[in-house]
């Protein structure tokens, strides 16, 4: 019949005006700026720098390698590397300036970056005044800690940090090898001399104990370091104490 | 109590104009009443549009303006200043006395209609004995101030939406008089406080004997209430100034001040029509139930023509406009037509005031008929070819 349809039409308008009273599916706008929806983690604005640690500056992971300039698509970033007196870079950026108005959120950098020190972050309220001054972000407003970071996205902030502490642990074991090839080194340097000196018999047992484990009384030496195996080092801390008071 | 508060008007006018000598005091009662008109309608229309948006949010799910005062209360007075303080802008090309008169003449014909509707048992401005005649004809007149509007900007656009609302206007004016024909009969007077005081009574106190709880009457107030929202220009009507298809219609060189005032006299336009609808069909300020008399008359007037209005939100909200065609083919093959019959099922009504007893069952089956059988009839005619649609290139 003629005007069915618009009996239909009508009925569905009033349940959404009478829903509205009611019913929060039938009235979804969230007032914005007094309440917000929770971003979801995988939310993007602008690049941001994570600094560990309490100091801003000091922390920054950063360490000034400028990939990130390098591979920007519009070159927003840019970076100055702290020097020392004598004009070495010092692995910290001096100047790390991204303009804001012209970065357009691809991520590039953060892919790029292998220190992990360059993440997305989620703050989109960045109007300002100015289009040049206001909307540069500079080292000390772009320095966000890491527990930022892990408030923000969670999952993907403790991913990095089982990956740093992970190549924390292997770089300083490389450490303590390289010290201890260099300390076997330099007590094989030291012993050499003695045999040729004095071929005491009490002797004997110091250069037959070191070329024997040149790995295990190394780890020892440099570092009290709990995670190296304390039950091999503790008999053998007192082998090479010897050698190392007889020169 | 009641009574007092029934007469409040009238005490607060009688006691403003004893200030008054005796030979100025008709003047300073006659101008009192186009204060109050005034007042309580500018400030009607003020909340109207408030309203208006707010409900509009809530059909389409959302909370409507809610950011001026609480509740959004202030945002009428917003809009007002924000309209004052535009530039106003007249063309060069435009006829300059034309392009101010238009808009103060459409709100004043808005204005004038409010003159013969009986707001209360007391409250008419002017009891006229030819009230209703009265109303169509400053009604129609806003149509003359249409067309000012459009001819004054000197812009073919103006022009010919200013022709389009023309022609849609005088195809919606028969429908709503031909609506308004069957109440005359039945009542057999052109005062609108006389039809309302006929309308007057209950069944069993709580049934009112308003016209439009009868076959004839409901088909008049549905006719009319079409032709009503046609005649303002709203939605699904609101051709004339179709924002998405045509610039503004013949409000195109309007702007500032002039274009708020344009939307004052559709508003206005469409309380006025809105009031004559509920004092011709919806038996004006009488109260539904017998027991509810106790609240004022022009409470229950007010009460209704916000009921009334909200209805056409809700319509608003609901419908797509029409094309120019299937709008004029509405008024000219469908509620004309319908009109026409319901003319002739009213006289049936008026011959058949007399049969009692079982033969009224017979007299409202009859009545209910001749109205129901045309508009399937034509329904299905206007609709046959038409639906459902087939679409050949979307699945």
């Amino acid at each position: 019949m003629l005007g069915s349809g618009i009996i239909k039409g009508l009925a569905v308008t009033a349940k959404n005006f009478v829903g509205s009273f009611h019913d929060p599916e039938r009235l979804p706008t969230v007032e914005y700026p007094e309440k917000r929806l929770t971003l979801p983690e995988a939310y993007r604005s602008f690049p941001f720098l994570v600094f560990d640690g309490e100091n801003a500056i000091d922390g920054l992971r950063c360490v000034a390698c400028k990939m990130c300039e390098n591979e920007c698509p519009p070159q927003c970033i840019y970076i100055i590397p702290e020097r020392d007196e004598k004009g070495r870079p010092v692995k910290k950026p001096k100047v790390f300036d991204i303009d804001l108005s012209v970065c357009m959120g691809c991520q590039i950098c953060v892919e790029v970056c292998p220190f992990d020190s360059i993440k997305m972050d989620q703050v989109f309220e960045v109007a300002a005044t100015n289009r040049f001054e206001g909307l540069i972000a500079h080292r000390e407003m772009l320095a966000k800690s890491n527990t930022y970071y892990h408030q923000i996205r969670p999952t993907e902030a403790a991913e990095v940090d089982t990956r740093l502490a992970e190549e924390k642990r292997l770089a300083e074991e490389k450490a303590k090898a390289a010290a201890a090839a260099k300390a076997a080194a330099a007590a094989k340097a030291a012993a050499a001399p003695k045999p040729v000196a004095t071929t005491a018999p009490a002797s004997a047992t110091a250069p037959a104990a070191a070329p024997a484990s040149p790995a295990k009384p190394a780890v020892a030496a440099p570092s009290p370091s709990p995670s190296s195996s304390s039950s091999a080092a503790a008999p053998m801390a007192a082998a090479p104490k010897p050698p190392a008071t007889t020169p | 109590m009641t009574a007092t508060l029934e007469r409040l008007p009238l005490l607060v006018r009688d006691w403003i104009t004893g200030f008054f000598p005796e030979p100025v005091r008709w003047l300073v009662s006659g101008l009192l009443a186009i204060v109050a008109i005034l007042a309580v309608f500018g400030l009607y229309f003020a909340y109207l549009t408030l309203a208006e948006r707010k409900f509009l949010g809530r059909f389409q799910n959302r909370p409507g303006p809610n950011r001026t005062g609480p509740f959004g209360l202030l945002q009428p007075f917003a809009d007002a200043v924000k309209a004052l303080t535009k530039e106003d802008i007249v063309p060069q090309a435009a006829d300059k006395l034309l392009h101010f008169l238009a808009p103060c003449l459409v709100v004043a014909f808005g204005l004038i209609s409010f003159a013969v509707i009986p707001f209360g048992r007391y409250l008419i401005p002017v009891d006229l004995d030819a009230a209703v005649l009265y109303f169509f004809a400053a009604g129609v007149s806003s149509e003359l101030a249409l067309f000012m509007a459009g001819w004054a900007s000197h812009n073919k656009y103006s022009m010919i939406s200013a022709m389009r609302a023309l022609a849609q206007l005088i195809s919606y004016e028969l429908p709503l008089l031909l609506a308004v024909v069957p109440v005359i009969m039945l009542s057999g007077t052109l005062s609108t406080s006389k039809i309302v005081v006929a309308q007057g009574g209950w069944t069993f106190g709580i049934i009112p004997h308003w016209n439009v709880l009868t076959p004839w009457g409901f088909a008049g107030f549905f006719i009319f209430m079409i032709a009503a929202v046609a005649e303002t220009n709203r939605s699904p009507f609101d051709l004339p100034e179709a924002e998405s298809e045509l610039i503004a219609g013949h409000l195109t060189e309007y702007s500032g001040f002039k274009y708020a005032l344009f939307f004052m006299a559709e508003y206005f336009g469409m309380s006025a029509l809105c009031g004559l609808g509920v004092t011709l069909f919806l038996g004006g300020w009488q109260a539904p139930i017998d027991i509810l008399q106790v609240v004022p008359s022009y409470v229950w007037f007010m009460v209704k023509l916000s009921c009334v209005i909200f209805c056409l939100m809700w319509v608003r909200a609901t419908l797509l406009r029409l094309r120019i065609d299937q709008l004029t083919r509405l008024a000219w093959k469908f509620l004309v037509p319908l009109g026409l019959i319901n003319l002739g099922n009213a006289a049936f009504w008026h011959l058949s005031a007399d049969w009692s007893g079982p033969l009224q069952i017979v007299r409202w089956a009859i009545s209910a008929a001749v109205i129901v059988i045309p508009f399937v009839l034509i329904g299905r005619t206007l609709s046959s070819g038409l639906a459902p649609r087939t679409y050949r290139y979307a699945t």
